[in-house]
């Protein structure tokens, strides 16, 4: 009977020895999934970033090609397209017929050409010499995106295009560049000559007038709130009751504020449509919740025993506030209100709201003038099927991320470099 | 272009703004040098009065300038404008001339100032107030002119919608119905799959970064879970537009049944990806306000730490999860980007995933953009759903702040 005590002991420690390994096992899957969670967000995160590089970084290159033109001056037609076609046509030397001229136009920037050839117009007769992109088409080829190997109903070009193609490439006629027309030219209706100098300068000035408006009103309310808004009583029930109304509107739809935008400066006020004016008050009154919601948080973080040593002194409570307490929350508030710009930059609902979606081919001058904003270009090229508008498309996000970055990245020094000076 | 007159304006009413100051200044500082032996802390007078009149100065000239252009009208004469020239610079004028009367030692400029400051400020923070009153405003204003054409009824339980408006008057076949359950049913589906990949993925991130990463795996996965959030909702409709839509659709081709790109899984995924960030941060805040004292308890009591996590301190924070969750549906309803850019436009009523479903978000845009005839019916509607959107966004806000703060009292 010595074993009894111990055999009871064993079997207890047996149940005992389930019980851990279940409750083990049940750890290391919770542990599990949370690691599979981070993996699923940053697998995510990688995805879009791999996706959209794949289809955008060859954006930043374009096939280039030269063109030696015999445009003979005794032409039939003053059509510049027609000309540009029979030139194509001697070039390859095949007989131009009316499929045979539109297939060669769609090699080249028609439009680009076709300018060409009319700012070369009196020196017609000679051999001239152009250098123009080539089509969407032709560029996505070159880019090794059109598989010839697919029956040709499946793709856009026919095997007498790639064929010529493959002639301008054997006799070096192509040269991939860098796509400086990406930045520096309107919106087109051809891929190949479309840019995004409107959407760059629409943002820019939309971005500007949003800052200008909301950064100072932002600030001051986040002051008022923070410094001298009543703290008992029916005022302070306001002041509360503020408080509470400025949340919600941090939480709003960015869309209602285009509604809002679209409902009082555009029917009311009667402001243009597709404006950066317009823009950037429904931006200014979008940010400016936000704005407030940092600059509090920045306010707040000061020790009042700063502010009360100052009052001790004799100073005001204007002079308390603004003399110690904001210069030491100033990084903070600068930081919060970069990235809040940040947040503007990207916005796009409320910009289709007020009409923002036009097709601008004009640099803007003014911010009267119509334009469009870089996450609107955005949609707006995406909304096409060809690969060429989804290449440019992709191309913007990249630049719009890239701009992003470095406004963060900036936001982010600009508050080390400061906080550090200004600590206590 | 544009009217260089406001311009003008504010240079003209800038330069009396310096000028009053200047002169106010000097004059109160030549006084202070007559007192200087009698007082002790005069230097900063000077200014204080400097500013009042500036300020002053200031109000005036931007008060004639308003007057003027409301009383003015649209084609003023020449005689007119001159008046208005001469107001703009003379009553400022005498605004300088009562403050340089005024500086004296018993006049309690800095107060004056102060004061000023202050109602200042105060009109700042009522702009919150100005906007919200004009988004219920106008959506409330827009809206009622669409209940007047179609019933609230019809509206919010009717189950056809097609919002388009005949073009000529007796047009057969396109009187356009407003019924928009259908366009409800599309948003409650898109933003329950995407709540359901944000919701869990969202709080294991919060509580693996905070609970058992180690310190190498959190400085790389809070950086990349902070890029998710900063990335604008228009390049997450681009991915799902070109990247995930056509995956989800090439695979359910691969398995034999046909998706639509444009499928509710598609956009609720990308979705529920864009809106990680948003319940990780604040469930993080949550699971970090549960007592410390709490875990140790558990602790001590024998747990492991995920039975405490899933026992003690879940169990403490689920009313700010829970808020942290109201506050991630509301923002998945009003997302419009990723829906307008991914999801149909056409209206089917279906609670199957893989259909292409449309979301009140995207009707307003497609109600908006396109032709612009203002007060028709389609454009009214647009506000109508705006409306909606905005008091369920609203709900879900105040309801997650009460859950919030209701949460807080038992803490502290």
């Amino acid at each position: 009977m010595t074993d009894a005590p111990h055999e009871k002991a064993s079997i207890a420690s047996l149940a005992m020895t389930r019980r851990m390994h279940r409750r083990r096992a049940a750890e290391t899957r919770f542990r599990l999934y949370g690691r599979a969670s981070v993996i699923f967000s940053m697998a995510a995160l990688g995805w879009l970033l791999l996706s959209i590089a794949a289809t955008g970084l060859s954006a930043f290159t374009q096939h280039w090609v030269d063109l030696d033109l015999d445009v003979r001056a005794e032409s039939a037609t003053d059509n510049d397209r027609r000309r540009l076609a029979d030139a194509l046509a001697g070039g390859f030397g095949v007989q131009a017929d009316d499929a045979v001229r539109q297939e060669l136009l769609a090699l080249v920037s028609a439009s680009a050409a076709t300018d060409a050839l009319a700012r070369n117009a009196e020196r017609s007769g000679a051999t001239l010499r152009l250098t123009v992109p080539v089509s969407d088409q032709a560029d996505q080829y070159y880019k090794g995106r059109v598989d010839a190997s697919r029956p040709a109903a499946q793709r856009r070009l026919t095997d007498r295009q790639i064929a010529w193609l493959d002639r301008w490439a054997d006799e070096e006629q192509v040269e991939r560049r860098f796509n400086r027309g990406l930045f520096v030219n309107p919106d087109s209706r051809d891929p190949e000559r479309a840019g995004l100098a409107s959407a760059i300068l629409g943002s820019v000035m939309i971005v500007l007038i949003a800052g200008a408006l909301a950064l100072p009103v932002g600030i001051g309310a986040a002051i008022y709130l923070d410094g001298f808004a009543p703290q008992t009583g029916w005022g302070g029930r306001l002041t509360r009751a503020l408080e509470v109304n400025i949340n919600n509107l941090a939480a709003v739809p960015a869309i209602v504020f285009g509604l809002l935008g679209l409902a009082v400066f555009i029917n009311v006020f009667g402001l243009a449509r597709s404006i950066p004016l317009v823009g950037g008050l429904v931006l200014a009154l979008r940010m400016f919740p936000t704005i407030v919601i940092a600059s509090r948080a920045a306010l707040r973080a000061v020790p009042d025993s700063l502010t009360d040593s100052a009052l001790s002194l004799g100073a005001s409570r204007m002079q308390a506030v603004f003399n110690h307490k904001v210069p030491i929350a100033a990084p903070a508030m600068l930081t919060g209100s970069i990235i809040g710009m940040a947040q503007a930059l990207g916005e796009t609902a409320p910009l289709l709201m007020i009409g923002m979606v036009a097709f601008v081919t004009a640099v803007p001058e003014s911010p009267l003038d119509p334009a469009t904003a870089l996450p609107v270009q955005i949609f707006l090229w995406s909304g096409s099927a060809e690969a060429a508008w989804a290449e440019r498309a992709s191309a913007a996000i990249i630049v719009l991320l890239a701009v992003l970055m470095v406004i963060n990245g900036v936001a982010i020094v600009l508050r080390e470099r400061l906080q550090r000076r200004r600590s206590l | 272009m544009i009217d260089p007159a406001p311009f003008y304006m504010i240079v003209i009413v800038a330069a009396l703004m310096v000028g009053a100051y200047r002169m106010v200044h000097g004059r109160a500082a030549r006084m202070v040098a007559e007192f200087r032996t009698e007082t002790t802390l005069p230097d900063a007078q000077p200014r204080h009065h400097a500013r009042l009149a500036a300020a002053l100065v200031g109000l005036a000239g931007v008060a004639i300038y308003l007057i003027g252009l409301a009383a003015r009208g649209g084609d003023p004469t020449l005689a007119e404008d001159a008046v208005w020239l001469a107001a703009i610079v003379l009553g400022p004028a005498a605004v300088t001339g009562l403050c340089l009367a005024n500086v004296r030692p018993d006049f309690a400029a800095r107060a004056r100032v102060e004061y000023m400051a202050e109602t200042g400020l105060m009109a700042l923070a009522l702009v919150a107030l100005l906007t919200t009153v004009g988004i219920v405003g106008s959506l409330v204003f827009e809206a009622s002119l669409f209940f007047r054409n179609v019933s609230v009824l019809d509206f919010l339980f009717g189950t056809h919608w097609s919002p388009q408006t005949p073009i000529r008057a007796g047009q057969a076949g396109q009187s356009g119905a407003f019924g928009a359950v259908p366009v409800f049913a599309g948003t409650f589906l898109v933003t329950l799959i995407a709540m359901v990949v944000a919701a869990p993925v969202g709080l294991m991130v919060a509580i693996y970064l905070s609970e058992y990463a180690s310190s190498r795996t959190r400085a790389v996965a809070k950086p990349a879970i902070e890029v998710l959030a900063g990335i604008p909702s228009v390049v997450y409709g681009f991915f799902a537009l070109i990247s995930v839509g056509p995956l989800i659709r090439d695979a359910a081709d691969w398995l034999g049944f046909g998706v639509s790109a444009q499928s509710a899984l598609a956009v609720g995924l990308v979705m529920g990806v864009m809106i990680i960030p948003l319940v990780s941060s604040l469930s993080d805040d949550v699971i970090r306000a549960v007592p410390q004292s709490l875990r140790n308890s558990s602790t001590a009591l024998g747990a492991t730490r995920s039975e405490t996590l899933k026992r003690v301190v879940f169990r403490s924070a689920l009313p700010g999860i829970i808020g942290a969750f109201l506050l991630a549906i509301s923002r998945a309803i009003g997302e419009t980007m990723i829906v307008v850019m991914a999801a149909s436009r056409a209206a089917t009523l279906t609670g199957n995933p893989f259909d292409a479903v449309t979301t009140v978000t995207v009707q307003i845009v497609a109600l908006l953009t396109g032709d612009q005839v203002f007060d028709s019916p389609r454009t009214l509607a647009a506000f109508a759903l705006g409306l909606v959107l905005f008091v369920i966004t609203l709900l879900l806000n105040i309801g997650a702040l009460a859950v919030v703060n209701r949460y807080r009292v038992r803490f502290e």
